[in-house]
């Protein structure tokens, strides 16, 4: 149903030579998305720098020869032309992969969530929950800082103001007029306002998410 | 030229800076925390990983600004580290110091005299404590330079933070490690002196209401490895307030990290199982946690262990263990920091005939016995305490010192509030740097001990009795930074072509001794340190066997190091006594 309604928003909205609605852009096809479609913060200087490349290069061990002396770490703001293109989307990718290896190493994230919980009692999983939690926890401390996205209590009644960002507050149920609308905040949201993820050195297949342990 | 303060710790290091207007602050360091990650840490932790090639691919090592890193430091090293630790240098600052080995040897990581004679053990790199020291400076200097382009770390004024328990070689080696390091010029600073001056930088001007003339501060700084005691007196110097450091105590090694093992054996036990090395380290981890919760303010009654299961399989292979409140006051309060009354000192095992070389750890646990012999050493009682290091930050182990004193001196003990009680040090360095250019009171003191060399008593040699040594001041205690002693004549030659060594001592508690004194050698409260040695080559003027009759010069550097001069009577020549480093039994 709001599929239809966006359809009719986007024809309107092409028809008088307007932007799309952020919600529209998934279904753009790939090529014109990576354009359209803000970048996350830490990669988005990368991204305007080097073009973006439809297809995924596997990381090589060898990237010295390409790289020169500057093989090293994470630098991508300060990109130089001849440095090696790694796709935007192979940086998207190692990013994620970083942050799942750290809540792994840190907080045994995989680990946990790989593992059936049939048959385990609610106090052993607890036990386990609360060091995952902890580790975790301190992954998210140390290199995200959230804060909510509309201030104040859940469940208390709240104004959305004129022009507010449909991305950053999701209507639930049918607007009745033009905004300021009133409501009740059912979930303040997250925001990042600073994302102090790890640089990234280059040559570390981050496909290795947790490497096998070998005890000698 | 803006200031630095290093904080060069035992297990961890942390950096400071202070320039034109701006207050004191700690910075973040950017460091490799783990595999092929580099993030900023608030601190640097001390350790250095030596990898082989199966152990750790390069690619995981490296750092932005230096592409061929074979080596780690800081975090990703203590980690990893603790899988390898045949691969791992911990507590390089301890070995900087510990006089039974060649400091400026490659003898880290240290694998103990058993293991040193296998030939079947793998060799892999090692480095001396210097160096490994010097590392740990070389990557804050990098990591500087690296968000500081435009303003190097070596053209600003630098002050690296020492044990006020150093003595002369340990402190003349961290000048050299900080020379490899690429800091030409480095101001040393003791530890808590710097713990003081965080305070001041904390307080502002405030701190003139807190203290008094004739108040004196015991600066109680616990650190995971060590532990050191100062007392700090304020007196009058024409109506206005002045800070003199009266009192250091010994280098005790002890400290949290004891403390976090002592509280892992004892859950071990409970456990009834055996545990493989990574469970005894998750262990560890566990019990550091609980006695942080369990000996601060609002503690639960008890705090809940797990060791998570070692494989992928992770809930079904938890252990689960719980330490009560109780267990924790008992076996840390009371266990390391007992009630003894004043006289109380630390019991000290006779070491036996053959005894493995490595790291002298304290052998009484109890650091309210240290304190006890430390405070009755100098004979004065503090009216104030200001704490330091991670492990005081428990209420219940500041309130136990503070209930100590509090009965030994038999009045009121005030606990002085300072800045964070990690990072202190570093700020308070970077706080000195600026009082050095004028703003903000100075703490006076000088040199924590007075010197001695050893003179052998011209008499008819006796079989089977070596002569008896005669110990002659050199450098009066208290000797300023800059300031220079000269010896009255005596009867002291250099041979020509032969190396000279002379025995040193250090005494703490003899202020009365003027330079020029000589006392017995076997006088209470006189130290042995390494000899001091000079070798004067034969040249033209001098042929090899002439005695050059010379008179001894002291020198406390503006670095904060002493030199001991020769200087040759007639005026021809004045030669440097070097501190030898070389092992001795």
């Amino acid at each position: 149903m709001s599929r239809l309604i966006l359809a009719f928003q986007c024809f309107f909205l092409v028809l008088f030579g307007k932007k799309l609605p952020p919600a529209a852009t998934k279904f753009l096809p790939e090529s014109t998305t990576a354009v359209s479609h803000p970048e996350p913060a830490v990669t988005a200087k990368a991204a305007k720098e080097q073009a973006p490349r439809p297809e995924v290069a596997k990381p090589t061990s060898d990237g010295k020869d390409k790289a020169g002396k500057d093989t090293a770490v994470g630098k991508e703001a300060k990109a130089e032309p001849d440095r090696p293109k790694v796709s935007t989307a192979q940086h998207h990718r190692d990013g994620a992969l970083a942050l799942l290896a750290l809540l792994q190493r840190e907080g045994r994230l995989i680990d946990f969530l790989r593992e059936p919980l049939d048959g385990f009692s609610d106090a052993d999983i607890g036990a386990a929950a609360r060091d995952v939690h902890r580790g975790c926890r301190k992954v998210l401390d140390q290199h995200l800082s959230l804060e909510p996205v509309v201030p104040g209590e859940e469940e208390a009644k709240v104004a959305v103001p004129k022009g507010f960002d449909p991305a950053e507050i999701r209507l639930i149920g049918e607007a009745k007029g033009e905004p300021p609308l009133r409501g009740t905040l059912r979930h303040h949201g997250w925001r990042v306002v600073d994302a102090k993820l790890p640089a990234l050195a280059e040559g570390v297949d981050r496909m290795v998410i947790a490497p096998a342990e070998v005890e000698l | 030229m803006k200031i630095l303060g290093i904080d060069l710790g035992t297990t961890n290091s942390a950096l400071a800076m202070a320039g034109g207007e701006a207050p004191a602050h700690t910075l973040p360091i950017a460091q490799v925390i783990g595999p092929g990650e580099v993030a900023e840490r608030p601190t640097l932790p001390s350790f250095l990983l030596l990898p082989g090639e199966h152990e750790v691919p390069p690619a995981q090592l490296q750092l932005p600004w230096s592409p061929g890193m074979r080596y780690a430091v800081g975090l990703f090293a203590r980690e990893r580290g603790a899988e390898l630790p045949h691969r791992l240098v911990s507590s390089a600052k301890s070995w900087l110091c510990n006089p039974a080995i060649d400091r400026t040897a490659q003898v880290l990581p240290f694998r103990g005299a058993q293991r040193e004679l296998d030939p079947e053990m793998e060799g892999g790199e090692r480095v001396s404590p210097v160096n490994a020291s010097a590392r740990y400076l070389a990557h804050l200097r990098a990591a500087w330079d690296d968000a500081n382009p435009d303003d190097p770390a070596a053209e600003q004024e630098v002050l690296v933070t020492v044990p006020a328990s150093f003595d002369p070689v340990a402190r003349e080696l961290t000048v050299v490690a900080a020379r490899e390091a690429g800091f030409d010029r480095v101001t040393l600073l003791e530890e808590p002196q710097a713990a003081f001056y965080a305070y001041l930088a904390t307080r502002g001007d405030a701190w003139r209401q807190d203290l008094a003339p004739g108040n004196v501060v015991l600066v109680c700084d616990v650190g995971g490895g060590t532990t050191d005691f100062s007392l700090i007196e304020i007196t009058d110097d024409a109506g206005n307030l002045a800070l003199e450091r009266i009192a250091v105590g010994d280098h005790i090694l002890l400290g949290g990290d004891n403390m976090d093992l002592a509280l892992a054996a004892l859950v071990g036990r409970e456990l009834g199982k055996p545990l493989d090395a990574l469970q005894q380290r998750a262990l560890v981890h566990g019990c550091r946690r609980a006695k942080e919760l369990l000996l601060g303010d609002a503690a639960p009654a008890s705090v809940p262990i797990a060791i998570l299961g070692r494989g992928s399989r992770l809930i079904g292979a938890t252990l689960k263990a719980e330490v009560t409140r109780e267990q924790a006051e008992g076996l840390l309060v009371d266990g390391f920091f007992p009630r003894v009354a004043a006289d109380a000192r630390p019991e000290r095992r006779r070491a036996g005939g053959l005894r493995e070389m490595g790291l002298p750890y304290a052998h009484d646990p109890a650091i309210t016995r240290h304190l006890a012999e430390f405070l009755a050493r100098f004979g004065r009682m503090p009216t104030h305490v200001l704490f330091n290091g991670g492990v005081m930050k428990a209420a219940k182990l500041q309130a136990r010192i503070v209930e100590l004193v509090r009965g030994w001196a038999g009045r009121e003990v005030g606990v002085l509030a300072g800045a964070d009680l990690d990072l202190a040090v570093a700020l308070g360095a970077a706080h000195y740097g600026q009082v050095r250019r004028g703003q903000g009171i100075r703490i006076r003191g000088g040199t924590a001990r007075a010197y001695y060399i050893g003179i052998e008593s011209a008499m008819p040699a006796i079989p089977g009795f070596a002569p008896p040594v005669k110990a002659l001041c050199v450098a009066p205690q208290g000797l300023e930074e800059g300031s220079t002693v000269e010896l009255p004549d005596d009867e002291l030659g250099l041979v020509v072509g032969e190396t000279q060594t002379f025995r040193f001592f250090a005494a703490a508690t003899r202020k009365a001794d003027e330079a020029g004194a000589l006392i017995d050698a076997d006088t209470d409260g006189l130290v042995e340190l390494d000899p001091v040695e000079k070798l004067v080559e034969a040249d033209g003027e001098r042929a090899a066997g002439q005695l050059v009759p010379v008179r001894l010069e002291a020198h406390v550097t503006e670095v904060g190091t002493l030199e001991l001069w020769c200087v040759a009577r007639d005026g021809h020549g004045r030669w440097k006594l070097e501190y030898s480093v070389r092992e001795r039994g």
